[in-house]
């Protein structure tokens, strides 16, 4: 295996990966939760689909609205990333599918046990990251390296 | 659960961390979903990107969470809700299975393909109503 130098990008990663880190620290101290996405959006339409209130839910769907609204801020100053998307659309409702199952099942996702879980020492959540990333290795070898 | 009422203080901040947030993923690569499979393709030339993503942003957390559960509480001096479960069982393993191979079909995982979504990207606007479903039958089965 040889290292992708033309696409590597360490800067703009470490820069990422550190607001990231600042987001969830922000959102830990300043509403006492854990930033794991599969949370901020499940527990709303958990709430919405067995008819209970969504004011509990409310500091929740402002950090949705932050993500929806992150990319508009962005292209204010920067242009946005080319859009490609990885897949078919029927590969993409399935791959919705199974993140969005999979992120219930295993209560988070790549950011609830991912970045916060990994933050706090947790080792469910270690076993959780090992267990998705070694599942995304082996998915896109087999997408895109299984002959036939 | 949370009987702490929203105040200014709690919208201001969630609205923050959720700009925050979505700034670092698009900053990060993590938006592009070629750039996410370059990460999890091991058989080609690998693009190690992502790894200094989580890399960092667990530097920064391990740090904030440090002094958060040393302070104990929030900045407006409520208890802070830190998630209890510790068991490792079939759930937790199933459904980081799953999850693992959407993400790596797609390359989106949830906070990524919401933020393409606030851009208005169609394809990303697929993949989150899939996940929703995907949710909402995960809590239909649990029921």
């Amino acid at each position: 295996m040889t290292l992708d130098w033309t696409h590597f990008t360490p800067g703009s990663a470490l820069a990422g990966g550190t607001l990231i880190g600042l987001a969830c620290a922000v959102y830990l101290l300043g509403n006492g939760r854990i930033a794991g996405i599969a949370g901020v959006v499940g527990a709303p339409l958990e709430a919405l689909l067995r008819g209970r209130s969504l004011a509990p839910q409310a500091t929740r769907l402002l950090f949705l609205l932050g993500l929806l609204l992150s990319p508009w801020l962005w292209q204010l100053v920067a242009e946005l990333p080319a859009r490609q998307a990885g897949t078919s659309t029927g590969g993409l409702i399935a791959a919705g599918l199974l993140v969005g199952f999979g992120a219930r099942l295993g209560n988070g996702c790549t950011s609830g046990h991912g970045v916060c879980g990994l933050s706090r020492l947790s080792l469910r959540s270690l076993v959780n990251v090992l267990v998705f990333m070694a599942a995304g290795f082996a998915t896109v070898a087999v997408a895109r390296h299984l002959p036939g | 659960m949370s009987p702490m009422p929203t105040t200014t203080t709690r919208a201001l901040t969630a609205l923050l961390a959720g700009l925050v947030f979505g700034l670092g993923l698009i900053a990060a690569g993590m938006t592009q979903p070629l750039k996410v499979q370059a990460f999890l393709d091991l058989g080609s030339t690998w693009d190690p990107s992502l790894a200094l993503v989580m890399g960092a942003a667990v530097a920064v957390g391990l740090v904030a969470f440090a002094w958060a559960r040393q302070r104990g509480k929030t900045w407006d001096g409520a208890p802070i809700d830190w998630p209890s479960a510790t068991q490792i069982d079939g759930p937790l393993v199933l459904g980081g299975l799953l999850f693992g191979i959407g993400w790596g079909i797609a390359g989106f995982c949830p906070g990524p393909a919401i933020v393409a979504l606030g851009s208005g990207w169609d394809d990303a606007a697929i993949f989150v109503a899939a996940m929703l479903v995907g949710m909402a039958a995960h809590d239909r089965l649990k029921r």
